[in-house]
C-alpha cells in the first residue's frame, strides 16, 4: 500500500439510506464550502441534479447534429444514386422520385441520431470506466456524497490543495450521514 | 390520503395498487431479480430450453436443405411467391413492436407500471427482429447473395438498389429498428449489469459483468447524461416503432394487388403488431413470473393493464377488417370486391375466420373484470391472439395471391412440412434467446423499479 506515490484520493464518502435524505443533503453541499463533489445512487433519483446544481446534459445536441447528418446523407445519396450514379427507369416513375426516399431519409435520420445519442453518452460519462466503483452498495440500496479534493492547479501541479478530510467527514455527519470514511481511486481490475 | 402501499394516481386521483407489493425493500429488489442469475438453471428451465433448442436445430437443418434444395421445396409456386415465411416474418416483426410500446411510448407517457416488464419486454422486440431478419433473408432464394442484392455499397459497375421499392424501404426500417432497440435496451441494462457485477462473488461472472457494464459507477453526473440519454432513445424509438409496420405494410400497400393496395393499411398494422406483440409479452410474462417467482413485480396489475390493451388493439383491428370490407364494396371495384368475398368464403375461409374469432371475438371477454384479472384465461385468450394474428398474415397474403387476374392460373397454396417446419424452427430460435437471457441477465429493470417504487422505511415516504 506504501508505495511512493501512495493511492489516490478520491474524497470522502457519506452515505446515507434515502433518496430523500440525500436530496436534503446534496442541497447543503451544493451550497456549501465544498464545491467538488459527486452524489452515488443505485437508480436516477428524481430532483438530484437540480439540488446538485447540474447544467442540463449536452447528449440532445449530439443527437440533433448526427440525426441532420443522417437526413442530409440520406437525400444526397439516394438523389445521387437514382439520378446520376445509376439513373434506372423503374415504373415510369421520375428518377428523383424524393416522396419514395421519405422512409430511407427518415430510417437514417433515427439510426444516425440513435447511434450518436449513445456514443455521446459514454463520452460526456467517460464510459468505458477504468475505475472501481467506492462501494457494492451503491448499486444496490444505499446512496453518498462524494466530497473530492479540489483538483491541482494546472499552472503549479506541485502547489499544496487545501483539502482536510477530516472537515469534510465532520461536514456530512452533521447532514447526517450514517457512515463516512476516506475512499480511494482503484482500477477494476487492480 | 393514499397510504404507503396503495399510491395516488395524480391524474386521476384514484387509490391505485402499488407498483411493486409486498413492499419489498431496495436490497430485496436485487435479490430477487438477480436470484436466476446466479442460481444454477431450475429443471423447468432446462426442459424448456432443451425443447427450444431442439426445435431450432430441426429449424437450421431444414434451412440448410433450403439452400441446398432452393425455396421450391416450400409450397411455394405462381402465382403464389409469398407463402409462409412472409407470413412468419410479419408475425415476428409485429411481436417485436410490443416491446418498444412498452419501453418507449409508455415511458413517454410517465407510464410508471412499464418498469416491471420493459426490460424482458424489449429483450423480446430484439429477438424477435432477429427472428424476422432471419426469416426474411432465408427466402431470398440465394441467402449468400441476400445481403449484396438489399444493402446499397459502392461497387465499380456504379449499380446501386433501387430506392424507390418498399422492399428496400423495409431492409432500412428494420435494420434500423433491429440496432436501435439493441442500443436502447443496452443502455437500460447499463446500471442493472452494475448491480449484478457488484454482487458477484465468482471471479468470471464479475469479470464478464464489469466489462458489460462499462465500469458503471452510478455517479449523478453520469446518471444525468444516462437520462438524457435514455429519454431521447424513447424519444426516437416512438416515431420509429410506427414506421417500421407502416414500411412492412408499404411493402403489400404499395403494389397493385386487389386485397392489398389499401390506404388503411399502414395504421391496421400497426395497431396489429401492438395486439399481437402484447399477446406475446402476456405469454411469456405469465410464463415468467410463475416460473421465476416475480409475482411482486408483475402484478395483476400490470397484466391487467395489458389485457384492456389488448382487447382495444383487437377492436381496433375488428374494425380494419370490416372497414376492408366496406371500402371493397365501396371501391366499386369488382376485383377488390371478389378478393374479400374470397377470403370470407373462398376456399380459404376456414383461416379468415379462425383470424376474425382469435382477434375479434374472443378479447372480448376481456370486458368483464374477472376474465382481465384471471392467469388462466388470459393465458388462454393470449394464445388465440398469437393464432389469430398468425393466421391474419396468413389470409391477407395468400388469399389475394392465390387467385391473381387470370383464373387459369389459379392456384390453392399449401405450406409443406418444410414450411412448418421451420417456422417451428424459428420459434424455437426466438425462446432459446428468450430463455438465454432469462438466466444470463436482469430480467426486471432493477434500476426503474427502485424508482418508481414507494420507499421502503423512507423518511418523508413521498413518491419518488
Amino acid at each position: 500500500m506504501h508505495k511512493p506515490t501512495g493511492p489516490v484520493l478520491g474524497g470522502v464518502i457519506g452515505f446515507f439510506e434515502s433518496p430523500d435524505s440525500l436530496l436534503e443533503a446534496t442541497r447543503k453541499v451544493r451550497d456549501s464550502q465544498f464545491k467538488h463533489f459527486d452524489c452515488y445512487t443505485p437508480f436516477a433519483v428524481h430532483g438530484l441534479d437540480e439540488a446538485q446544481g447540474l447544467a442540463r446534459s449536452k447528449v440532445p445536441y449530439v443527437t440533433g447534429a448526427f440525426a441532420f447528418t443522417g437526413t442530409t446523407c440520406a437525400v444526397l445519396w439516394q438523389y445521387a444514386a437514382s439520378k446520376t450514379w445509376w439513373a434506372h427507369l423503374v415504373g415510369g416513375k421520375p428518377f428523383n422520385s424524393l416522396p419514395a426516399f421519405v422512409p430511407i431519409i427518415f430510417e437514417l435520420s433515427i439510426l444516425f441520431g440513435g447511434i450518436a445519442t449513445f456514443f455521446g453518452m459514454a463520452f460526456f460519462n467517460r464510459l468505458p470506466k477504468s475505475k472501481r466503483i467506492y462501494d457494492r452498495s451503491l448499486t444496490n440500496d444505499r446512496f453518498a456524497i462524494v466530497i473530492e479534493p479540489p483538483p491541482s492547479d494546472p499552472h503549479d501541479p506541485e502547489a499544496k490543495v487545501e483539502f482536510s478530510t477530516e472537515q469534510a467527514e465532520s461536514y456530512l455527519k452533521s447532514l447526517g450521514a450514517k457512515d463516512t470514511r476516506k475512499v480511494f481511486e482503484e482500477g477494476w481490475f487492480a | 390520503m393514499a397510504t404507503a402501499d396503495q399510491p395516488m394516481n395524480p391524474l386521476t386521483g384514484k387509490i391505485e395498487d402499488a407498483l411493486v407489493t409486498a413492499g419489498r425493500t431496495y436490497a430485496e429488489i436485487n435479490e430477487d431479480v438477480s436470484r436466476p442469475i446466479e442460481s444454477f438453471p431450475t429443471v423447468r428451465w432446462w426442459v424448456c430450453f432443451g425443447v427450444a433448442i431442439s426445435a431450432l436445430f430441426m429449424g437450421a437443418v431444414l434451412l440448410l436443405q433450403t439452400f441446398k434444395e432452393g425455396i421450391g421445396i416450400w409450397g411455394l409456386n405462381r402465382p403464389t411467391g409469398w407463402g409462409t415465411d412472409i407470413t412468419t416474418f410479419v408475425f415476428w416483426v409485429g411481436i417485436g413492436h410490443a416491446g418498444t410500446l412498452i419501453s418507449a411510448i409508455l415511458f413517454l407517457f410517465r407510464q410508471k407500471w412499464r418498469t416491471g416488464i420493459n426490460r424482458a419486454a424489449e429483450a423480446m422486440t430484439i429477438f424477435a427482429v432477429m427472428t424476422a431478419g432471419l426469416m426474411v433473408l432465408s427466402h431470398t432464394g440465394r441467402q449468400w447473395l441476400a445481403l449484396f442484392w438489399v444493402f446499397p455499397y459502392p461497387n465499380q459497375r456504379q449499380l446501386w438498389t433501387n430506392f424507390r421499392s418498399p422492399l428496400e424501404w423495409d431492409v432500412f426500417a428494420v435494420s434500423t429498428y433491429f440496432t436501435i432497440s439493441t442500443i436502447f435496451w443496452y443502455v437500460g441494462l447499463i446500471p442493472d449489469l452494475a448491480s449484478v457485477r457488484d454482487r458477484a462473488v465468482n471471479k468470471v461472472r464479475k469479470f464478464v459483468y464489469t466489462v458489460l457494464s462499462l465500469g458503471w459507477r452510478g455517479s449523478n453526473k453520469d446518471w444525468l447524461h444516462y437520462e438524457a440519454a435514455y429519454l431521447i432513445f424513447a424519444g426516437i424509438s416512438t416515431p420509429l416503432v410506427l414506421s417500421v409496420h407502416s414500411v412492412v405494410s408499404f411493402d403489400f400497400a404499395v403494389s397493385q394487388l386487389p386485397g392489398w393496395h389499401t390506404t388503411i393499411f399502414p395504421p391496421y398494422f400497426v395497431a396489429g403488431a401492438i395486439f399481437s406483440g402484447f399477446a406475446m409479452v402476456n405469454t411469456l410474462m405469465i410464463l415468467g413470473r410463475e416460473a421465476f417467482g416475480l409475482k411482486h413485480y408483475i402484478t395483476m396489475d400490470h397484466l391487467e393493464k395489458m389485457n384492456k390493451i389488448i382487447m382495444t388493439t383487437g377492436m381496433l383491428v375488428g374494425y380494419a377488417y370490416a372497414s376492408e370490407f366496406f371500402i371493397a364494396w365501396y371501391s366499386g371495384s369488382a376485383f377488390e370486391r371478389y378478393i374479400f368475398i374470397n377470403r370470407a368464403f373462398g376456399p380459404y375461409w376456414w383461416a379468415y375466420w379462425i383470424m376474425v374469432s382469435c382477434n375479434v371475438f374472443i378479447p372480448q371477454l376481456f370486458w368483464f373484470k374477472k376474465m382481465r384479472r384471471s392467469i388462466p384465461v388470459m393465458f388462454v385468450i393470449s394464445l388465440y391472439v398469437n393464432i389469430g394474428m398468425y393466421f391474419e398474415r396468413y389470409v391477407i397474403i395468400v388469399t389475394s395471391l392465390h387467385r391473381d387476374f387470370v383464373p387459369s392460373s389459379w392456384r390453392f397454396y399449401q405450406p409443406t412440412w418444410v414450411d412448418w417446419g421451420i417456422f417451428v424452427g424459428f420459434a424455437g430460435f426466438f425462446f432459446t434467446f428468450f430463455l438465454l437471457f432469462l438466466r444470463f441477465l436482469p430480467a426486471i429493470a432493477m434500476g426503474e423499479v427502485k424508482g418508481v417504487q414507494d420507499q421502503p422505511k423512507a423518511i418523508g415516504g413521498s413518491h419518488a
